[in-house]
């Protein structure tokens, strides 16, 4: 950051609109960890980003891609590069982005909490807050990220999004979250 | 002969094929071990104890390490585009791989110059891609949990993470969603589909519902879904028509997680033990018709 920058206010970033439309761009990354982190790069550094479904035309299987306030296109890519992180390609959005689901469903078993986000679950003992099942999903890193939280608590699991690499590991990461919400004091 | 093809959460599990061995909670193929707690070493372990049981061969096992990066899903797509057509494997099982349309299609000109043609089953991220990319109808059997089956019944959807809300994903919806994924195409010949009711489905509706016993706790642990597509897998391969097979197998696995008397924490390792009693008892069932809707 330059020096000016310090004492600058951060100058305010257009919200995106409701629906994606005119004025926003996607950054497309080689793959879905790329967007992990720089969802995480970007968030940090206060965007108002959404990750989103890439339009048909470079769909490929498990994908995700970051929509982005067009106007700040270079201001997003200097942060990216700060963070060595290089989108593939930056594009306006000409057509509706695929949303990811936003739906959670809970399930109580007494001592145990089970969530569901999309088509990933994770339950919870509700006294040690310990993570006993890790279920659903279908990417490779499923069974990856159920070997390294399965037995931890909430508190000392490592993140999904930080070890995960697909859209399953993203759809963790909001079970994760909304368990977090429900549990954590 | 049975293939079962898919990764082991493991980054430097190499490419391995060949018979697989179980030995207590760990499974051998080509002297690489791996536990089966989770994902295709559970599938493949389900199997096992199903394909021994019946008294036929061991399944051949396609495995690769991959934590979802994809390198491992790479080489695996690779290997099988470019020896497949040179196979005569009569069942094909695909389970967790990176979805990737481009490779899945390479991988399914090998499988068209296979003689016979095998059985195609897809669960998993092979499931998804084989939705995607259009040639579903393709495969002979998909199973699908509800959140999945709600994937395949929107058209527009590339992966269950972007299945529109609008498609509930919801038990009682089951047959809608059924009857959607097969208006679209987006459906193999015979859906299992695994939930509270456990559904077998083909175009023209739903064939059986299972639902006892109800063992309410067998849906948060990992892997009981893998547990039941290798089951109908081994049953399949061993001659059973595919809705028989997709009847005995939610009948076995269900029994087997009643044995295992599982709660919320147990893990899946603990109720394939039980699948050679369970599926026992399935058979001696499978004389009557319950079950049966239609």
């Amino acid at each position: 950051m330059g020096f000016f920058n310090l004492f600058r206010k951060k100058p305010a970033t257009p919200d995106l609109p409701e629906s994606s439309g005119l004025g926003a761009g996607i950054l497309v990354f080689d793959n879905t960890s790329e967007v992990i982190r720089a969802e995480k790069v970007l968030q940090e550094a206060g965007w108002p980003i959404r990750v989103m479904g890439p339009p048909q035309e470079i769909q490929t299987g498990c994908d995700l891609v970051i929509e982005f306030p067009l106007v700040e296109k270079l201001r997003v890519r200097r942060a990216l590069e700060e963070a060595r992180l290089s989108p593939l390609q930056v594009v306006p959005v000409n057509c509706p982005l695929l949303k990811p689901v936003d739906l959670f469903h809970v399930k109580d078993f007494g001592a145990y909490l089970m969530v569901r986000a999309a088509n990933m679950k994770l339950t919870v003992d509700k006294a040690s807050r310990c993570i006993v099942n890790v279920s659903g999903g279908g990417c490779p890193d499923v069974p990856y990220l159920a070997q390294e939280m399965v037995g931890q608590t909430l508190e000392s699991a490592p993140l999904p999004r930080d070890i995960g690499h697909t859209l399953c590991g993203y759809a963790l990461q909001l079970a994760f979250e909304e368990m977090q919400r429900r549990c954590l004091p | 002969m049975l293939a079962i093809i898919g990764t082991v959460p493991k980054p430097d599990f190499p490419l391995v094929m060949g018979p697989a061995a179980l030995t207590g909670e760990h499974l051998t193929v080509n002297g690489q071990g791996c536990p089966v707690n989770r994902g295709t070493p559970a599938l493949l372990a389900a199997a096992l104890k199903t394909a021994q049981t019946l008294g036929q061969p061991d399944p051949q096992a396609f495995l690769i390490g991959d934590i979802g990066v994809g390198d491992g899903s790479k080489k695996l797509y690779e290997y099988l585009s470019k020896h497949l057509s040179q196979t005569r494997f009569t069942t094909l099982c695909f389970h967790y791989l990176l979805p990737d349309v481009d490779w899945h299609n390479r991988v399914m000109f090998a499988i068209e110059d296979m003689v016979p043609r095998p059985l195609l089953i897809a669960d998993a991220g092979f499931m998804y891609v084989a939705k995607m990319s259009g040639q579903a109808t393709q495969y002979d059997l998909f199973t699908p949990d509800i959140g999945e089956l709600a994937f395949l019944a929107d058209e527009e959807a590339p992966h269950p993470f972007y299945t529109r809300g609008f498609i509930l994903h919801d038990d009682n919806q089951a047959p809608d969603l059924i009857k959607r994924a097969y208006t679209y195409d987006n459906a193999a010949k015979y859906l299992l589909v695994k939930g509270r009711v456990d559904y077998v489905a083909a175009r023209e509706g739903i064939l059986a519902a299972v639902t006892e016993p109800d063992i309410d706790t067998l849906e948060p642990i990992g892997g009981t879904g893998d547990t039941i597509t290798g089951i109908v897998a081994a049953l399949m391969e061993a001659g059973f028509a595919i809705p028989r097979a997709a009847l005995i197998a939610a009948r076995t696995n269900r029994l087997a997680g009643f044995y295992a008397d599982p709660t919320p924490a147990t893990q899946v390792a603990d109720i394939i033990h039980y699948i050679p009693q369970a599926l026992q008892e399935a058979l001696e069932q499978n004389g009557n018709s319950h079950g049966f809707i239609r």
